[in-house]
């Protein structure tokens, strides 16, 4: 389990992320050309670019899963993550599928359902959750965790407009107690102050050249 | 400790709420053994003979089928980039599922065994030995099979690969084993093979987990 003293002492106050000229290969195939972002308590970062630019493999780069081939990420903070996929077992309840998260975590579990309108299918099978309950019930995981660093890959994938606004009230809170996030999206989020990296398509670029 | 087990726990609620797999891997266990007097012929002596061996040759290929989802369905629903994030360590993941693999799989297989052991004629008085060295065997090849289970994980045709992976590191778990089940029949003493099946399984208690750990590392990286 993470502790606060897992993490290097920040360099100014509220930094939450450094990521220094980060660069990933996927097989040969130059994914991401020296990447650089800071990020600070309070603020909330959208990756844009083109389908294939790499903003899913840079928010797996940040978050640990993948390491970078060239470049640093230096987090000061734990995070949570949101990946493309909701991650519940159709069997499980969705309290049953939270569970993990709930005791790994510092939020209860009541008010995070309570916040993304799910109370009411607290016991009921994953399986039969629709895919924007589902995808809810994902994030809910993320606000369990009580992390302040956020990652969030495509959070309102089959949300309707009511559920996007919700997210987007969770996600201010979020920023209002000193958490930051960075998101990925292609439907605008109802957040003001975004700050925005744009990743360019690097298709074209010929592996062969840069070697 | 606590993620460590909560996470056994969740395994072991899907298992139950999905008891085709586990009920599976019983019934293979049972149908092979079964096939085997069908095959031999209904001779009580031999039989009787080769009943120790067909039941760990049968409960080895048995443990093997649940490992190709073990960590299989965890990496396609997202669960593992999840755990290898905010859960315990890599290892302490794996060996969580290999706990639970036992749990489901070699707990079932032992339990199934004595029936198994007495239709082929096992007597009763060779039973506690046969399922003492079983108890460990299986322990061991839920641990080996968890690690191939991990670094085959991600890899195209993982499913075939697994055994071919699995089998020869088990041959020291298979050969142990069955000698020591065999002590009865031979009258000889049980002593020496059941210290080195207990071996193997102190080996692979500390090395398969950490490998394991890599191993899912490396499938969600």
């Amino acid at each position: 389990m993470t502790t606060p003293s897992d993490f290097p002492p920040p360099p100014t106050p509220g930094r939450l992320l450094d990521v220094e000229d980060v660069t990933v290969f996927r097989g040969d195939r130059l994914v991401l050309d020296g990447v650089s972002l800071t990020l600070d308590a309070g603020d909330a970062m959208i990756l844009t670019g083109p389908n294939g630019a790499g903003k899913s493999t840079l928010l797996r780069t940040i978050s640990g899963l993948r390491r970078p081939d060239s470049g640093e990420v230096i987090r000061y903070g734990a995070l949570a993550w949101l990946g493309h996929q909701d991650a519940l077992k159709p069997g499980l309840t969705l309290a049953q599928n939270l569970a993990l998260a709930e005791k790994l975590g510092t939020t209860s579990l009541p008010d995070a359902l309570d916040a993304l309108d799910l109370t009411h299918l607290t016991d009921l099978p994953a399986r039969l959750l629709s895919s924007g309950q589902k995808r809810r019930a994902a994030f809910a995981r993320v606000m369990l965790s009580g992390a302040p660093l956020w990652l969030l890959d495509e959070p309102t994938v089959g949300l309707d407009v009511a559920s996007i606004e919700r997210l987007g009230a969770v996600m201010a809170a979020h920023r209002a107690r000193g958490g930051a996030m960075i998101v990925t999206t292609h439907v605008p989020l109802p957040l003001d102050n975004t700050r925005s990296h744009e990743l360019p398509s690097l298709a074209h670029v010929d592996s062969f050249w840069l070697s | 400790m606590t993620a460590f087990l909560a996470l056994i726990d969740r395994d072991l609620r899907l298992a139950f709420r999905f008891g085709a797999d586990t009920l599976a891997s019983l019934l293979f266990f049972i149908l092979c053994g079964s096939l085997f007097p069908l095959a031999l012929g209904p001779s009580p002596d031999l039989l009787r003979h080769m009943g120790p061996g067909i039941i760990w040759v049968c409960a080895l290929l048995a443990c093997l089928l649940p490992l190709d989802r073990l960590f299989g369905a965890e990496l396609e629903d997202g669960s593992l980039d999840l755990l290898m994030l905010t859960g315990p360590a890599p290892a302490a993941v794996a060996f969580a599922k290999m706990a639970a693999h036992w749990l489901t799989t070699g707990l079932p297989l032992l339990i199934a065994s004595i029936p198994l052991g007495i239709m082929l004629g096992v007597k009763g008085s060779e039973l506690p030995l046969l399922l003492a060295g079983l108890a460990m065997g299986t322990m061991s090849l839920s641990l080996l099979g968890g690690m191939a289970a991990s670094i085959v994980l991600g890899a195209r045709r993982g499913g075939v690969l697994l055994p071919l992976l699995v089998l020869p590191l088990a041959t020291p778990v298979l050969i142990f084993g069955a000698a020591s089940s065999y002590a009865g029949q031979l009258a000889t003493s049980p002593a020496a093979s059941l210290d080195l099946l207990g071996a193997c399984l102190f080996a692979c208690l500390p090395l398969c987990p950490l490998a394991a750990g890599q191993g899912l590392k490396a499938a969600v990286g």
